[in-house]
């Protein structure tokens, strides 16, 4: 209590500590494993061939790690006005819808512009689900958490009904759409390659994991480089100053939430206009949320949020692998693994930085010393 | 419970001792080696400057924080004082700078909490009902135990305060800045209150930072400054000058070269200005003066009756309800839609009252919260882009020119001294050569160097034509930096007067109320 | 008309059917809420709740077993959750996010290692479930008319979870009122500096509030796998926890207002079941969807203040730093 804490290198508190925690759950998760019955090392074992060692593994791994770079930057551009964005779920789902129901109303046009608007109606349906608990918390205080929360069961809602019913293909069971215009398909990466020439083996990775990528690039842009990202990092560290300084926070605030809501509302179009080329009930399947785990660990920027990612498609697609190894380990596995991180990534983040620091602190003065001598 | 047994014992040691007292947060050392004695029924001072460590040897003396080292003696007891449970337990109460209160509670509920008395409330209750009635008619703490909190006034506030502080029989009463919130008349009731209960045998610490206080009422007197304890003193053989001495640390209380200004034409006017709040309290009435070109218009008031309400409103940053305001010739109504965007827009600078909630943001680089206001002018560069070589720059400049130590454009905002982050603020606003200044408490907390460096800016921007409106909660401040000086109470401009025909004892009576015949 | 009547009569039996986890998990959002942390990870609670329940049971073949163990297991869940927030002073919410999905991924894996039936536990035998007790006289009012359906229908013949559930209500708000222990909840929800100050710490209480709403969540958590159901289904808790949490904001923070919210969103979803299909006069059919998403409709526009105004305490969601 009383011994001051030493300040964390820079370098300790952006890689060291990150790992750290990540360690720390996944030796936890390792715990769990044994506990049941199970080696935890033959278990990531399998997980790591099946993300990136067995032919076509890297393929689905970077097909899912697309999703949560849109998930992970949705969180994070929300983060940066200190907004928890957790409707990126919902968001999704929304995008879906408005990237299906755009692409059916342009059935008959060509790629070169049907596929553009496709992808531009699933930003803005997102952005309208971020847009409107962002006006809420901007215009009349309504707190953000439980707005998008809400919103989130709102769509689920909102797409039961309109996938059983008026959107549902005719003499289908299960809730989803008719099949896309062919002119709204991502095309996949393994065909691009092939053009030249480059045989790699069929995934439903496509070309969206390359708008994530580029997602990336006018995210760092946007927080570090404009004006606009100014004014969201303002308000995020301190919103008062950022009324004093002239910035109109209302208007701010909304902005940020549609961005963010929009970069959530592409996630969708990596698995409806890029693979399953139909909206299909639960396509988001989670992704929205691991979106927090992804910004958390990736710590709000765009090269952490990649390499999150990454972590990310590679546990989904190595997880899927479980079931077929193992009786009692299955993809939920997964889950468990997400819980983990965003518990000491998210919420213990800092758990370890005293003892780091003084161990750090202690670890260089000793070295510094021997230097002095020696 | 144990005090109440061995009290005939202890009556021959001091109510309180300390020996030796240090405290640090991270780098900063808040206390150093202090010593302090607190005889037995005696009103003692605690003085020093903004910032000179007094709020956190209350918070070590009540259990708040925990001292790093030293020792803690109560009427003769050593004790290990851990929390404020120990300190209520040991006879010590306080009255914190920032009520303890909870607003959504009864007076009553609010006494109640922490001696309760069983797992049911009734009892307790009825206790704290008993002991409220005993000190209201002993000492005149005059409340009603079933209002709501957020429905009194501050100076009901503070009876609660003092109430919650002495419901355990506390020995030991300490009182932080307890005079910042009230009228000097407010202020003389309170200090009857203390000046009962002294001869009562509770040992009252006075923490201020005001010296009238100080001679007017206490015993004995220990100054601070910079986190040491520098002097200890009887009240009846000190001066004024010898306090103000010890706890700035040389000779003389600053002195403004102050030459006449030469007021121009009218940059700033106010006419029946008001504002009402969402709760209906009126916060600003009537209010109306102008603001020359080349002039400081100084504003005293006791803090908390309308400053704060009157430069946001001229600011932008919040609403007012009814009168005009004119701003370099262009005029605004209630009406209008106001944001701060629109009034910098027509040339006004604004050095807020409290820098780190509105100044600055903390966590950002120097060179970013130097464009803080600006950052869609081309000090964040020409392009579309942020051009970081030119604000680096920008910054650069700024720091040599207002002489910001360290001149570290990348260290972030909240790693500078108070004076330093003060300076830029001040380097940001001024540089912006605005026609209008609204400035608020541009010294609080800051060491007495920059106080002059700051006091001498403020001067030469007079000079080069800006009309300034300048509030402070140091009322010499008002007097040696402005030209004119208005006083508010409760919202209401009580009258202007020409600096050099204000003297203390007309603006005391000014700040409390009393209308004086309007000169200049 | 009778048949009408009999069908809301019917209707109101679902409905404290249905809001039965919702009171519990409500009040034990009222004691966090109130205490200043925000607790959207009611859901993982009763989840955890639901599964250690369930399992217990089925290894012990006790009712009551099961109850305590979920009780217990509700209460390590708000002790990670105090840990990370209280401790450490982690944001809440991203605390609250991770014990949610933590508890979704801990209930399947184990009740797949435990009972490898694709994260389903056993089915439970009558006697190791709380069943519906039949009241005394409910044979003998019978032949009163109205009375006797009544007796029959609606107060008697539920299990002991729903008349736990209905006696937490009066209980939580006889805490929070009157007694020392809701008076600092009260008062540590709305200023901790003041509780401090009074000598109280602000982290055992907080813990405290913690640990009687993870108690209750797992009391929810064993009415949904022993008491209303045989046996736990993965993702059983469905959203209830989130719905708790909209009935606390609906009500307004207070017990018996949150009260009334369950049981209209109780309602709300006991007639979506018997509304379905049928064609209201002038409206027509109503989308069974729609009426799901009522409660999170309206706690939207209750949090926009287009319904009343909320008053949330004001120390909710940041961490007590001295």
């Amino acid at each position: 209590m009383s011994k001051p804490t030493p300040p964390l290198p820079r370098w300790a508190d952006i890689v060291l500590l990150p790992m750290i925690n990540l360690f720390t759950a996944l030796f936890l998760c390792g715990l769990i494993v044994l506990a049941i019955g199970e080696n935890p090392i033959t278990a990531l074992e399998v997980m790591i061939n099946g993300a990136f060692v067995y032919k076509g593994a890297l393929g689905y791994t970077l097909f899912y790690t697309t999703n949560f770079i849109f998930t992970g930057l949705a969180v994070a551009t929300a983060f940066h006005a200190r907004l928890f964005n957790i409707g990126a779920e919902g968001q999704a789902a929304l995008g879906g819808l408005g990237a299906t129901l755009v692409a059916f109303a342009l059935s008959g046009l060509p790629s070169i512009f049907a596929l553009p608007m496709a992808l531009a109606g699933a930003a803005l349906f997102g952005a309208f689900w971020g847009v409107v608990p962002g006006y809420l918390q901007a215009k009349r205080g309504s707190h953000i958490v439980i707005t998008t929360i809400m919103f989130n069961f709102i769509a689920a809602a909102l797409l039961v009904w309109l996938l059983a019913g008026p959107m549902l293909e005719p003499g289908q069971h299960s809730p989803q759409s008719s099949l896309l215009p062919e002119a709204t398909w991502l095309t996949k990466i393994h065909e691009i390659l092939a053009w030249f020439g480059i045989k790699v083996a069929a995934t439903p990775l496509n070309t969206s994991f390359l708008l994530a990528l580029l997602g990336c690039l006018i995210f760092w842009i946007l927080i570090w480089r404009t004006r606009l990202g100014y004014e969201i990092r303002a308000i995020g560290q301190n919103q008062e100053a950022a009324h004093y300084s002239g910035i109109n926070v209302t208007r701010v605030i909304i902005i940020t939430m549609a961005i963010s809501a929009a970069f959530a509302g592409l996630m969708a179009i990596n698995q409806i206009q890029g693979v399953s080329h139909k909206l299909i009930l639960g396509f988001t399947a989670g992704y929205g949320f691991t979106g927090i785990a992804v910004a958390l660990m990736g710590r709000n920027h765009p090269i952490g949020i990649c390499l999150a990612a990454i972590l990310f498609g590679a546990l989904v697609q190595g997880g899927t692998e479980l079931d077929f190894e193992f009786q009692i380990i299955t993809r939920e596995m997964v889950l468990l693994i997400q819980g983990m991180i965003i518990l000491f990534s998210g919420a213990l983040a800092y758990m370890f930085n005293p003892p780091l620091a003084r161990f750090l602190a202690r670890f260089l003065r000793v070295r510094t010393k021997e230097k002095n001598y020696g | 419970m144990r005090w109440v047994q061995t009290h005939r014992i202890q009556d021959m040691f001091p109510a309180l001792n300390l020996n030796n007292i240090s405290k640090s947060f991270g780098l900063v050392q808040a206390n150093k080696n202090i010593d302090l004695e607190v005889a037995l029924g005696s009103i003692h001072g605690i003085i020093g400057e903004n910032g000179a460590g007094k709020s956190t040897l209350m918070n070590i003396i009540y259990g708040m924080h925990r001292a790093d080292t030293g020792e803690i003696t109560i009427g003769g007891t050593k004790v290990d004082m851990r929390s404020p449970a120990d300190a209520i337990q040991y006879g010590i109460g306080m009255v914190h700078q920032h009520f303890m209160l909870i607003p959504t509670f009864t007076v009553l509920e609010n006494i109640t909490l922490g001696s309760e008395g069983g797992l049911m409330l009734g009892e307790g209750r009825d206790k704290a009902l008993k002991h409220l009635q005993h000190l209201s008619s002993s000492y005149g703490l005059e409340v009603d135990p079933h209002a709501l909190v957020s429905d009194l006034n501050v100076g009901q506030r503070q009876r609660v305060e003092i109430i919650k502080a002495l419901k355990g029989g506390a020995k030991v009463l300490i009182l932080d800045e307890p005079t910042g919130v009230l009228t000097p008349q407010e202020a003389d009731q309170l200090f009857e209150i203390l000046k009962v209960l002294r001869d009562d045998g509770v040992s009252i610490l006075l923490i201020t930072h005001k010296l009238t206080e100080v001679m007017d009422i206490t015993d004995t007197v220990s100054i601070m400054r910079q986190g040491e304890m520098v002097g200890h003193r009887k009240t009846s053989e000190t001066s004024p000058q010898e306090l103000a001495e010890l706890m700035v640390g040389r000779a003389v209380l600053l002195e403004v070269d102050h030459t006449p200004a030469k007021p121009a034409e009218v940059r700033l006017s106010a006419s029946g200005l008001g504002y009402t709040n969402q709760q209906g309290v009126v916060e600003l009435e009537n209010i109306s003066f102008e603001v020359r070109s080349g002039e400081i218009l100084g504003i005293a008031g006791v803090s908390g009756n309308g400053q704060t309400q009157l430069m946001e409103a001229l600011a932008g940053m919040m609403p007012f309800s009814t009168g005009t305001v004119n701003i370099l010739g262009k005029t605004l109504t209630a009406e209008d839609s106001i944001t701060p965007r629109a009034i910098r827009d027509l040339g006004l600078g604004h050095i807020p009252e409290d820098r780190h909630t509105h100044g600055l943001i903390l966590p950002f680089e120097a060179r970013e919260t130097m464009i803080l206001g600006f950052h869609d002018t081309e000090l964040a560069g020409s392009g579309k882009l942020f051009d970081y070589t030119a604000i680096q720059q920008n910054c650069a400049d700024k720091m040599t020119h207002f002489d910001v130590r360290p001149s570290n454009p990348r260290l972030n905002a909240k790693n500078f001294s108070g004076g330093n982050q003060q300076k830029i603020v001040i380097a940001r606003e001024f540089s912006a050569n605005p026609g209008v200044l609204l400035v608020g408490q541009p010294t609080r907390g800051v060491d007495v160097g920059a106080i002059e460096f700051i006091h001498k800016q403020l001067l030469e921007l007079r000079d080069a034509g800006c009309a300034i409106l300048l509030v402070s909660v140091e009322l010499d401040e008002v007097m040696s930096l402005s030209d004119r000086i208005m006083v508010l109470c409760d919202g209401q401009n009580i009258g202007i007067v020409a600096a050099e025909d204000a003297d203390r004892q007309t603006l005391g009576l000014m700040m409390a109320g009393q209308k004086q015949e309007t000169a200049a | 008309m009778a048949d009408f009547l009999y069908q809301l009569l019917l209707s109101l039996d679902a409905t404290l059917r249905i809001a039965t986890p919702l009171i519990l998990c409500a009040m034990a959002g009222i004691f966090t809420e109130r205490s200043g942390i925000v607790d959207i990870s009611l859901e993982g609670k009763l989840l955890s709740g639901a599964f250690v329940a369930a399992t217990v049971a089925a290894f012990t073949g006790s009712a009551w077993l099961g109850l305590g163990c979920a009780i217990l297991a509700g209460i390590i869940m708000s002790l990670i959750h105090g840990f990370a927030c209280i401790t450490h002073k982690g944001d809440q919410v991203v605390s609250g996010v991770a014990i949610n999905i933590l508890a979704s991924g801990l209930t399947i894996v184990l009740g797949i290692a435990l009972f490898q039936q694709g994260g389903k536990t056993p089915s439970l035998a009558k006697e190791s479930r709380f069943t519906p007790m039949e009241w005394w006289g409910v044979e003998m009012l019978d032949s009163v008319p109205v009375l006797g359906v009544l007796y029959r229908q609606l107060i008697s013949g539920h299990n002991l979870l729903v008349y736990l559930a209905l006696l937490a209500v009066p209980l939580t708000a006889f805490v929070l009122y009157k007694t020392r222990f809701g008076l600092r909840v009260r008062a540590v929800g709305e200023t901790p500096q003041a509780v401090d100050s009074a000598g109280i710490s602000v982290s055992l209480l907080r813990y405290r509030a913690l640990i009687v709403g993870g108690a209750l969540c797992g009391m929810a958590g064993a009415y949904l796998s022993i008491a209303q159901g045989g046996n736990f289904v993965k993702e059983m808790s469905a959203g209830k926890g989130y719905i708790a949490l909209a009935a606390v904001i609906f009500g307004n923070w207070k017990p018996l207002s949150a009260f009334f919210a369950c049981l209209m969103f109780g309602f709300l979803e006991a007639a979506t079941a018997r509304l379905e299909g049928y064609e209201i006069f002038l409206i027509g059919e109503i989308p069974s969807q729609l009426m799901q998403a009522i409660p999170y409709i309206l706690t939207v526009l209750l949090l926009a203040g287009f319904i009343g105004k909320p008053h949330p305490p004001a120390a909710s969601g940041q961490p007590y730093h001295k």
